[in-house]
């Protein structure tokens, strides 16, 4: 995977001022193409890859011969990096793009899964589960961005949000309890990013950075010095239940990831739209989007700049608090030291290779969330691919993306200026 | 007196730790349970919580000082012929240990501050920087002294390498150096953690992951025993005055301070911004591979997915607290070289989590990169010197 990766940014990267992105997008799908067709078609053995729609092998699948399916979709990426590098269609490039890179991943699914099988609603579900902090976070990223207000300190909300939502959740024996103190402990660190970035024009970087440091500091003490030696009065926290809306959730593959879930997975969807609507559509997020882009002159027409910076932050808090729960309260049955291990980091990926947008960074976190699975689902199968460099995935997806090789990604103009009222 | 309680920086520095130090004594009170019993009754008999509460947090600060600096017990067993000298000196030993990578990785965020980059990729360097002085260190089998030069030009290369590629992306791309340090330092984690249980990298006979033992010869000296201290704290003394050097008197110095203070009109100038920020990167990844090659030459011996611990990340915390000078990185290593050294003693005597010392670590320096803030609590009078705002505004 990693190699591809590599053998496209060396493609890419050649300048050549007449090469429009297109050519090289097209160019660079090409190569993986036929890379994909002649090493995972010569490597797939000739056996059946069954995709089954269910949690385990049983029950119908969709089967494809893997050497078959890894040439086919091999060529079909080829073809697509083939209309990209003609230039035809261009009003529909982006879809030839996302066709052209779903084709190579099936290609190599086809390759791993040949003579295996992959259940469907197992991946769908683990991908949608992993993926959830990370919407969360990239959703709390994006509402502090959009304002000019870099957020590196994700991962600090996270762990105290997942070390308040199990303090209180065990000690108050109630889930919802847990939730909410998981918001508070996400708005602590807000709160605190918010008043030195805006309030004493600290640099925001430096805030987030050293805030990480605190969280993990101040969590890990705690989780010392109360939560390991008292682990039933301090960290036992009930679970979060898993709802089932009857009808809906009969539905193949679709059904039981979505309509069989815990609350948070229907947070995490609905505050995608919101926040999406709220950005684009009310007057909220155009000032929102005003005052990330250019203070001053948001300032001129009257809207209260730091106000709604800390208004935004606040809310990201919110956001990310909620986020951290997921890893007590839905994940795992009690806090551990450094439980989040990065996530907070992958959040700030998606956000940023989501185009600082609400449904680019879900599209992230779900496509980040799917390597993560694949990750695990490839190291249970043994496959000779090792984990860690599907792991590294969404690190030098992001790397790519902000380097510009595919489509450059702009922040916000005003993104981490803190703004001095003149 | 009036000039001292003004805003200067050193003052600032102190009142921020001595803010940090009453912030971690109330976390020692409030999470031990049976001080915090005591205050239940606080109204009826206030001396029994306050004198508890006053002996757990002065027994736990004076080990943490004994485990820094040294416990007066053992030098005054040491005159009396009851202790070795190697065990007066073991607090000073494990502190000076503790400091030297984190000397290397501070200088490595401060030049690149110093030259307006803000290198958070000194973890993901350093990671390098282990990889290439372990593999090194256990493979060449070169003749003494020979083979620790090597090994160690090895780290500083592997380190400059991953320094290189977000420079050459901010220069050619303008790509922002934040974002892709970071996720540099994952990649370059997630890469050590599957190269380290690889065949002829992992130590034969183990299942766990750890890499073969870097060989004797290629080890910083370290005079043994209880006494860790090693070989790096004197190189990382000596880059500390050769980073100053360059930085202060060299000419490609004089090019980092003019892009760091304004690019534009550094390019007005004729100093090539692409360039400088291409060789900045270079070099500090270089500072931070080497900080990352006396960690494992000195320290562990063998590559292990976390040898390099957090020394990226803290490196980052001692540039901010030394304000970004070479000198000032190198005391406020040593400070946290302590601090860390304390902290392993206060955690086996007084049982407080070494945990507290990342609270306080991170603590002192939210307070030093926020002077306003100390300045509106202690109502310090406005000073010229306003330290890391300053040395800041362009990052």
């Amino acid at each position: 995977m990693s190699t591809t990766t590599v053998e496209e940014m060396a493609e890419v990267a050649a300048p050549e001022p007449f090469w429009t992105r297109q050519r090289h997008l097209g160019l660079a799908l090409i190569l993986i193409g036929g890379l994909a067709a002649v090493v995972f078609g010569s490597l797939a053995p000739s056996e059946d890859a069954r995709f089954t729609l269910s949690e385990d092998a049983a029950g119908a699948a969709l089967s494809i011969n893997g050497q078959f399916g890894a040439v086919l979709f091999g060529l079909l990426t080829v073809a697509a990096g083939g209309v990209l590098f003609a230039g035809l269609l261009k009003r529909w490039s982006n879809v030839f793009l996302v066709a052209g890179i779903l084709s190579f991943l099936l290609s190599f699914l086809c390759w791993q899964v040949a003579g295996e099988f992959m259940p469907l609603v197992d991946t769908t579900d683990g991908t949608l589960e992993l993926a959830l902090p990370l919407i969360l976070g990239a959703l709390a990223g994006v509402l502090g961005e959009r304002t000019g207000v870099v957020n590196v300190a994700i991962e600090g909300q996270f762990l105290m949000g997942a070390f308040a939502g199990a303090l209180v959740g065990t000690m108050a024996g109630s889930v919802w309890a847990g939730l909410l103190s998981a918001a508070v402990g996400g708005v602590i660190i807000a709160a605190i990013l918010a008043v030195m970035a805006i309030r004493y024009l600290v640099d925001q970087v430096v805030v987030g950075i050293v805030l990480n440091l605190f969280a993990l500091g101040i969590t890990g003490f705690l989780y010392e010095r109360l939560m390991q030696p008292n682990a039933q009065t301090y960290n036992q926290p009930p679970q979060m239940p898993e709802w089932r809306i009857p009808g809906l959730a009969d539905i193949p593959v679709v059904g039981p990831v979505l309509f069989e879930a815990n609350l948070l997975v229907w947070v995490a969807l609905v505050l995608v739209v919101v926040i999406h609507f709220g950005l684009n559509r009310t007057r909220w997020g155009l000032r929102t989007r005003a005052v990330g882009e250019h203070p001053t002159a948001a300032d001129t027409v009257g809207i209260r700049v730091r106000g709604l910076r800390y208004l935004n932050v606040l809310l990201g808090g919110v956001v990310a608090g909620i986020g951290g729960a997921y890893f007590t309260l839905v994940a795992t049955g009690s806090f551990t030291k450094n439980m989040t291990a990065g996530a907070g980091f992958i959040a700030l990926a998606a956000l940023i290779f989501g185009r600082f947008t609400p449904f680019g960074a879900f599209g992230a976190a779900l496509f980040f969330g799917f390597a993560q699975k694949l990750a695990t689902y490839l190291s249970a199968i043994d496959s000779p691919v090792p984990s860690q460099f599907l792991n590294m995935l969404p690190y030098l997806a992001t790397l790519i993306a902000v380097a510009g090789l595919v489509g450059r990604v702009r922040a916000p103009a005003a993104d981490g200026q803190p703004y001095i009222k003149g | 007196m009036k000039r001292f309680w003004s805003a200067n920086n050193f003052t600032l520095t102190a009142l921020s730790m001595i803010m940090a130090v009453v912030i971690g004594a109330v976390l020692i009170i409030i999470s031990d349970s049976t001080v915090l019993a005591k205050f239940a009754y606080f109204t009826a008999r206030p001396s029994d919580a306050v004198s508890a509460s006053w002996l757990l947090v002065s027994t736990a600060y004076a080990d943490l000082l004994k485990g820094a600096i040294g416990d007066p017990a053992v030098f005054s067993a040491w005159f009396s012929g009851e202790a070795t000298w190697q065990q007066a000196f073991a607090p000073i030993s494990e502190t000076l240990t503790y400091a030297a990578p984190l000397v290397f990785t501070g200088l490595s965020v401060a030049l690149a501050f110093r030259g307006g980059l803000f290198n958070i990729g000194a973890q993901g360097q350093a990671v390098l920087g282990c990889i290439a002085a372990g593999i090194a260190g256990f493979t060449f089998g070169l003749p003494i002294v020979l083979n620790l030069i090597v090994a160690v030009v090895a780290g500083v290369l592997g380190g400059a390498l991953w320094g290189f590629i977000p420079g050459l992306l901010k220069a050619r791309t303008g790509a922002h150096e934040v974002i892709t340090t970071i996720m540099l330092n994952y990649t370059a984690g997630l890469f050590l953690a599957w190269l380290v249980i690889q065949q002829g990298i992992q130590a034969p006979g183990r299942s766990d992951a750890i890499s073969k033992a870097v060989a004797e010869s290629a080890q910083l000296p370290s005079p043994g025993g209880v006494l860790r201290v090693h070989l790096g704290i004197v190189l990382a003394v000596l880059t500390t005055a050769g980073v100053a050097w360059l930085l202060n008197k060299s000419a490609f110095g004089f090019e980092i301070r003019a892009v760091g203070a304004n690019p534009h009109a550094a390019k007005t100038a004729g100093i090539s911004v692409a360039k400088t920020y291409v060789l900045l990167m270079a070099v500090a990844g270089g500072l931070a591979g080497f900080g990352g090659a006396t960690q494992v030459l000195g320290t562990a011996h063998a590559l292990t997915p976390s040898v390099a611990g957090n020394i990226g990340f803290d490196g980052l915390l001692v540039a901010l607290l030394g304000r970004n000078r070479p000198w000032g990185t190198l005391f406020a290593a040593l400070l946290f070289g302590a601090l860390r050294a304390g902290g392993n003693r206060m955690q086996s005597f007084s049982g407080i989590s070494l945990e507290l010392v990342t609270v306080l670590q991170a603590l002192i320096v939210l307070f030093i990169a926020a002077p306003a803030l100390v300045k509106a609590i202690f109502r310090l009078r406005a000073s010229r010197a306003t330290g890391l705002g300053a040395s800041l505004a362009k990052g």
